[in-house]
């Protein structure tokens, strides 16, 4: 091989490696910084993780907003129409956090608390600086869980209708 | 009346680049001069009539015309002039108005500073902008007309976001399409030069100073961003790697490797295709990157789904203009000759790595911007990726990068040794690690902060070092210094930049101290060596908000009273919505910042106080970097002669 070629060949053989570790290095950083969207439901589902960071979606439970006595510490509930969790933040809520208001949440489910009672403890809450805006996946959840309980509700009826039509079936 | 004026001169306009992006080009083909000499009335007449569309909009906006839709979705007859004429270009349609507007500016910029160029050349220059100009015509007439009316006219309209309604931020969108438009110019030279085969030094010579303004304006633009969210959005943050933001900074990456490979190329005949790759890139990018923050397609994939109209005539033009040109690319690639040969060890492999390491980094960043619209597409489930990956993958990037940014401006063209590099390395490896090692042991220093205020220290010697070789043995310093092309004070002026960037970023990011916290009135707290008095907050009429407006006095370490703060809590009238004004005291090494956050019980508040060290070095940075470009394009080197 001649030392031109020998060059060119070195040169490309490390910017290969080069750009294999960088990539590798982005892939690995991808897998362990996603951040998941969980709705209430799924929470609730026991689809989240325990002890990892998620997003939990959904709108503040009218009513549920108690502030602790330093003024900084802040106890709410996100419902999604079907479930609700209580929310724990401490720090400064953005200018459109309101009851009512649709939030984004990132923080993670406390492990200590007992199942059934669970608790998130959150390190970031985002509302969106538009009075009409809904984040998407907060509205998608909404949606579903709105469909849901129309499923259950219309299930409950059919239920409901057979077992009442059944004294009808015998007396044929 | 005038609105419909304005319809009707962009339909003009549309007429008009149908004939630039045809008659010169076959003109051109066919070598017949008066089908060429064409494009210059046709370039005067588009930039007329886009002008004349551009005023009736914002003629229409100042004389409060609520008839128009888009005018009443984004104005109110109590906005402040000021940003009735900013609402211009505050949301998706007025934006690509201004987009327009822009990219006729630089087509009949081109027009008239290449008279000296091969006539050929610039009709086909020409003809491809009109080409580009025909995509965002259609756009707008068909998609997103700004000039649609609204029935029944509503009696007001319904307001400018009041995140917009800011000084920062009326002219930071301009600024950054004068730098995304800007590289439609390097892109068009590239695509003409394609065609007709014609990809020599001359080529680079002359793209490189288009390049470097729109590079300029970019990182201007980019800097206001910046900026403009630290004191109005961010609660003190500075960079988010939000979606949008990263959609400027790609383009931005390009851009930077393209300014150094031209340069390779034009001086070396070296790289030629990887620099025509990086020009069709960077404009692409750009294109990318408007459309995808004005279409909210990053927001959700469901927003994108919302107008189908508009979505389709995104995707399809994208794929028009980076398929068209990467498909032209490839025809015509392989026509290019390989250039001269190096080394390993010389300034041209350096300034390949240096390329390489950019590239690589403007790919993780697509990676992490477009990868939850993939994910979303293909329905895994809703993520995000958040500011942690972008860190984890781009400071490891650009900490190799830093090292080469040092030492190629030291390094010889072809071919180099490694000894000679050394020596000239030696003083500035001694400031850089002496300043380094200081810092790790300082009080809360970090092995971090020690390699990058190092790296920093490291580059800013090596310019001084480039300096002083370039005027040693040169006779009388005012003189040797005076020979010196303005190019090379401009490279290191931005290199200069980079590194005071670099600290900046450094301190701001490890040393800045935060207190949140409840306040009554007369409560005093001491943060950064500074104490902070709560002196109350009382109600204040604005033009189009009420506000309460909190008084917070600062006292220095040594007793001396520096001022009082006056931040803010707005609720604009219209649209009743909140927005935090901080109170902001600026200096060259520290910024303190005080921003209300709610109202508690008896005249209580919740504020958040910052000290933010070396924080304005981040955008000083930036400064010094586009007039770095500044100085260059001012080389007599780069004055636009090629003909001869």
């Amino acid at each position: 091989m001649n030392p031109k070629r020998k060059n060119r060949l070195i040169l490309v053989l490390l910017i290969l490696a080069g750009v294999g570790a960088a990539v590798t290095l982005g892939l690995k950083a991808l897998d362990q910084n996603l951040l998941y969207f969980f709705s209430p439901t799924q929470v609730k589902a026991g689809e989240a993780p325990i002890g990892h960071s998620f997003r939990l979606g959904g709108l503040v439970q009218k009513g549920s907003v108690v502030r602790e006595k330093d003024g900084l510490t802040i106890h709410f509930d996100v419902t999604d129409g079907a479930e609700t969790i209580a929310v724990t933040y401490t720090g400064i809520l953005p200018d459109l956090f309101r009851e009512g208001q649709g939030i984004v949440a990132t923080g993670k489910i406390d492990g200590s608390t007992k199942a059934g009672k669970m608790h998130f403890i959150a390190d970031e809450v985002l509302a969106k600086h538009d009075e009409n805006y809904m984040p998407p996946q907060v509205q998608e959840a909404l949606d579903k869980a709105h469909e849901n309980g129309k499923k259950k509700l219309a299930e409950n009826a059919a239920e409901a209708a057979t077992s009442q039509s059944m004294p009808g079936g015998n007396a044929q | 009346m005038i609105p419909e004026i304005g319809n009707f001169s962009l339909i003009i306009a549309l007429s008009v680049a149908l004939f630039l992006a045809t008659v010169p080009l076959y003109g051109a083909q066919k070598n017949n001069l008066q089908l060429m000499q064409f494009s210059r009335y046709a370039v005067v007449a588009q930039f007329v009539f886009i002008l004349i569309a551009f005023i009736a909009l914002v003629y229409s906006f100042t004389a409060d015309d609520f008839s128009v839709k888009y005018i009443a979705s984004n104005s109110n007859s109590a906005l402040p002039m000021i940003y009735k004429i900013s609402a211009v270009w505050g949301a998706h349609e007025g934006s690509f108005l201004l987009w327009l507007l822009i990219l006729s500016c630089w087509t009949l910029a081109v027009a008239y500073f290449s008279k000296s160029l091969p006539i050929t050349m610039t009709s086909r220059v020409l003809s491809v902008m009109g080409m580009l100009s025909i995509g965002f015509l259609l756009f707008i007439i068909f998609t997103s007309n700004p000039f649609e009316r609204l029935f029944p006219a509503p009696m007001d309209g319904r307001d400018l976001n009041p995140l917009l309604q800011d000084p920062g931020l009326a002219i930071h969108p301009p600024m950054l399409y004068m730098g995304y438009v800007g590289f439609s110019v390097v892109f068009s030279i590239t695509i003409a030069g394609l065609i007709s085969g014609q990809l020599d030094s001359a080529w680079a010579r002359w793209s490189r100073p288009w390049t470097v303004i729109a590079w300029m304006f970019l990182t201007l633009g980019i800097a206001l961003g910046s900026w403009w969210a630290y004191y109005e959005l961010g609660w003190g943050g500075w960079w988010f790697w939000d979606p949008v933001e990263n959609a400027s900074f790609m383009p931005w990456l390009i851009g930077t490797a393209l300014i150094h490979s031209l340069v390779v190329t034009e001086k070396r005949g070296a790289f030629k295709s990887w620099t025509v790759l990086l020009a069709l890139i960077a404009f692409s990018l750009s294109l990318l990157g408007t459309f995808l923050v004005r279409s909210g397609v990053l927001v959700s994939v469901h927003a994108f789904a919302s107008d189908p109209t508009r979505g389709s005539f995104i995707l399809a033009f994208l794929v028009l203009v980076i398929g068209g040109s990467l498909m032209l690319y490839a025809i015509r690639g392989s026509s290019m000759s390989g250039g001269g040969h190096f080394n390993l060890f010389s300034k041209d492999t350096f300034m390949l790595l240096g390329n390489i390491l950019l590239s690589v980094a403007c790919a993780m960043v697509l990676l992490g911007t477009l990868y939850p619209l993939l994910d979303q597409m293909i329905d895994l489930g809703k993520l995000s990726v958040g500011k942690p990956y972008f860190n984890a993958v781009f400071v490891p990037i650009m900490l190799p990068a830093l090292v080469i940014m040092s030492m190629a401006p030291l390094m010889r063209w072809k071919s180099d040794s490694f000894g000679r590099v050394f020596k000239q390395m030696l003083i500035p490896l001694a400031i850089a690690l002496s300043i380094g090692i200081a810092l790790f042991f300082m009080e809360k220093g970090s092995i971090m902060i020690a390699i990058s205020v190092g790296l920093a220290a490291l580059i800013f010697s090596s310019v001084v070092m480039s300096i002083i070789n370039r005027v040693k043995n040169k006779g009388a310093l005012g003189t040797a210094l005076k020979k010196i092309p303005l190019s090379f004070y401009g490279m290191n002026l931005a290199h200069i930049g980079v590194a005071v960037f670099i600290v900046g970023v450094t301190f701001t990011e490890s040393m800045s101290l935060q207190k949140d916290l409840r306040m009554e009135t007369g409560d005093t707290i001491s943060l950064g060596g500074y104490s902070f008095t709560f002196e109350g907050a009382e109600s204040r009429q604005g033009p189009n908000y009420i506000a309460y407006e909190g008084a917070v006095s600062i006292i220095n370490s040594e007793g001396d009273a520096i001022g009082t703060m006056t931040p803010q809590k707005r609720v604009y009238q219209v649209r009743g919505m909140p927005m935090t004004e901080a109170g902001i005291d600026a200096g060259l090494f520290r910024d303190l910042f005080v921003a209300l956050a709610e109202q508690l019980d008896n005249g209580a508040w919740s504020l958040r106080i910052y000290y933010k060290p070396f924080i304005r070095w981040i955008w000083l940075g930036c400064i010094l970097m586009a007039l770095g470009g500044f100085l260059a394009i001012l080389d007599k080197r780069y004055r636009l002669r090629v003909a001869q």
